[in-house]
């Protein structure tokens, strides 16, 4: 594998769908490993299989290929432990919460489920700590529905949700994506300061990658399911080697850049035939710096 | 500056409510020239799309226009009687809308959409309207042959171009986007929003942009204002916005987006 114990990782994972003349592979030969107080961002764009590794990860989806290993040793269908130490923070704030409990119901239903030792007041006293831990007032939030929250309130509840069985991986998909630009900080300097006070493995998943820069110690370039690069963040977005990864980075919103000086404007002007390449399946891996990869397009 | 082809003057509107009113846009005057892109920034509830639904007068109640003027070259819009306001819409000032791409009609072929305006705004028959719709399609990089297919047929990314396309079927003089690509990839963002920047240099129209993505905006806009609780509180030359913001907000907003280079936060702003 990849490296030195990990938390949770994927072994060429892949996910096929349409089992016909011309299958479609949402993830294909995908290996990448969590660490504790490590994040490690996914970016791409819509359907290049980021959510796909989601899945798998919370095993809404079987593998067809490959394998998941949590602590060095496969998953397998019924492992408690497994869903205990995996949770996940979802994209829409304003669906994630059921409109017709209160803050209070959200974060002892868990629990009750996963620490089943705990009495009233325990339980208790742990809502308290977790909302503290999100930095929101016990006394005013526990006892509110999801309607009376703004979005980057609501966004801490799911947090303070899946901090409450102590998972030791999170996975956040696209967990700012829906919220105003002047909340969006306060939640990835709450995914930060948890990561590292808690010691947690994170997977951020975003097509923003000014915000993956500012949360992810290594990144992933996805496109068409297969990972085309990936390395340490700030060698492969101050170097990034492969085309599709310029193109992208190319195309992010950066006021620093009007359009036309755009460093990247010769793959910008390329873009039907890098994607067309880069969703060429490609076996061969090679490194361009220290631990940094790609899957070069061939010829 | 020229004469300007869009100015808005003093305008005030209220969502009315039961008990009170809710003054959603106060008292905001800005100005457009000619050929000019500018954009208009802010958070959620901030009133930019207030104002981008009032200047083509399609704002509904409970929204209510209380003060100001609307004038479009030199012609105020809030003095419109419907039939003036049918030929003014399109013909004057176009929009495309955040989910535009799904305002196609799904069971007319493109070429059809095409007619449907050519022909109602121009009396065009149908042969004319397809010469002219293969005109518009090549204008933002679509092949001709589309104009058979059904919008089904074709992705996010090229649905938007088409309505910017059909957008453009009258020359517009004035071309209002409210989060024209916010649904779409930043590749597809990137190419929509740089063909959207060739073409006022090439056919003279000006555009009013709205989105909440700063970054984005201080790349392709001339000016830029923003907007905080229904009143704009700054207005300045794109760079300036970025590189010397003068209100307390505009340099908060800065301050709260991570960075792609350099240091993580850009603490210039103050």
């Amino acid at each position: 594998m990849i490296d030195q114990n990990p938390v949770l990782a994927l072994d060429n994972v892949s996910k096929v769908f349409g089992k016909g003349a011309t299958p479609v592979y949402a993830a294909r030969s995908v290996s990448f490993a969590l660490r504790a107080g490590r994040t490690l961002a996914l970016v791409g764009e819509s359907g290049s299989g980021k959510t796909t590794c989601a899945r798998l990860i919370m095993r809404e989806y079987q593998p067809d290929e490959g394998q998941l290993l949590f602590r060095g040793a496969p998953v397998s269908h019924s492992m408690a432990a497994y869903r205990r130490a995996v949770q996940m923070i979802f994209q829409d704030p304003f669906s994630a919460l059921n409109p017709a409990h209160t803050v209070h119901y959200h974060l002892e239903r868990p629990l009750r489920l996963h620490q089943k030792g705990l009495g009233a007041a325990q339980r208790k006293a742990a809502i308290e700590e977790l909302l503290e831990r999100v930095k929101l007032d016990p006394a005013l939030m526990a006892a509110k529905f999801p309607h009376e929250l703004s979005g980057g309130q609501r966004q801490r509840i799911s947090i303070a949700r899946a901090l409450a069985v102590g998972p030791e991986v999170i996975v956040a998909d696209e967990p700012t994506s829906m919220l105003d630009v002047s909340v969006r900080l306060g939640i990835l300097n709450l995914l930060n300061e948890m990561k590292r006070s808690l010691g947690l493995a994170l997977l951020y998943i975003t097509h923003d990658i000014a915000t993956a820069r500012y949360v992810a110690e290594d990144i992933i370039v996805m496109y068409a399911g297969q990972i085309v690069e990936w390395g340490p963040t700030e060698s492969v977005l101050n170097n990034p080697q492969h085309a599709y990864t310029r193109l992208l980075l190319s195309a992010v919103p950066d006021p620093d850049v009007r359009f036309a000086q755009s460093q990247y404007n010769a793959e910008m002007a390329d873009v039907e035939n890098i994607r067309r390449l880069s969703a060429v399946p490609q076996p061969v891996i090679s490194e361009v710096g220290p631990g940094h990869f790609i899957r070069p397009i061939a010829g | 500056m020229s004469v300007p082809v869009l100015s808005v003057k003093n305008l005030s509107i209220d969502y009315i409510g039961d008990e009170t009113d809710f003054r959603a846009v106060d008292d905001v005057s800005f100005d457009i020239g000619p050929g000019e892109f500018f954009g208009l920034a802010g958070e959620s509830g901030c009133g930019k799309s207030t104002i981008a639904f009032a200047i083509s007068r399609l704002h509904r109640p409970p929204a209510l226009i209380r003060s100001g003027e609307i004038l479009l070259q030199g012609r105020n819009v809030l003095d419109l009687d419907t039939e003036q306001l049918r030929k003014f819409r399109w013909s004057q000032v176009a929009m495309v809308f955040q989910s535009a791409m799904n305002s196609l009609n799904p069971v007319l072929t493109i070429e059809t959409q095409f007619y449907d305006v050519l022909h109602t705004h121009l009396g065009m028959n149908r042969a004319q309207a397809r010469e002219r719709a293969a005109e518009l399609l090549k204008l933002v990089d679509i092949s001709v042959d589309r104009l058979k297919s059904y919008p089904h047929q074709c992705s996010g990314g090229m649905r938007q171009r088409i309505v910017i396309a059909i957008c453009l079927a009258l020359n517009p003089k004035l071309l209002i986007m409210d989060e024209p690509t916010t649904a779409l990839d930043v590749v597809v963002q990137r190419e929509i929003l740089q063909r959207i920047d060739t073409l006022r240099g090439e056919l003279g129209f000006s555009v009013l942009f709205i989105t909440h993505d700063l970054g984005l905006m201080v790349q392709v806009c001339d000016r830029i204002g923003v907007m905080l609780e229904g009143k704009l509180v700054e207005v300045n030359a794109a760079h300036d916005i970025y590189t010397a913001p003068q209100h307390d907000y505009t340099r908060k907003l800065w301050a709260s987006m991570p960075r792609l280079h350099g240091e993580q936060i850009r603490q210039g702003a103050q």
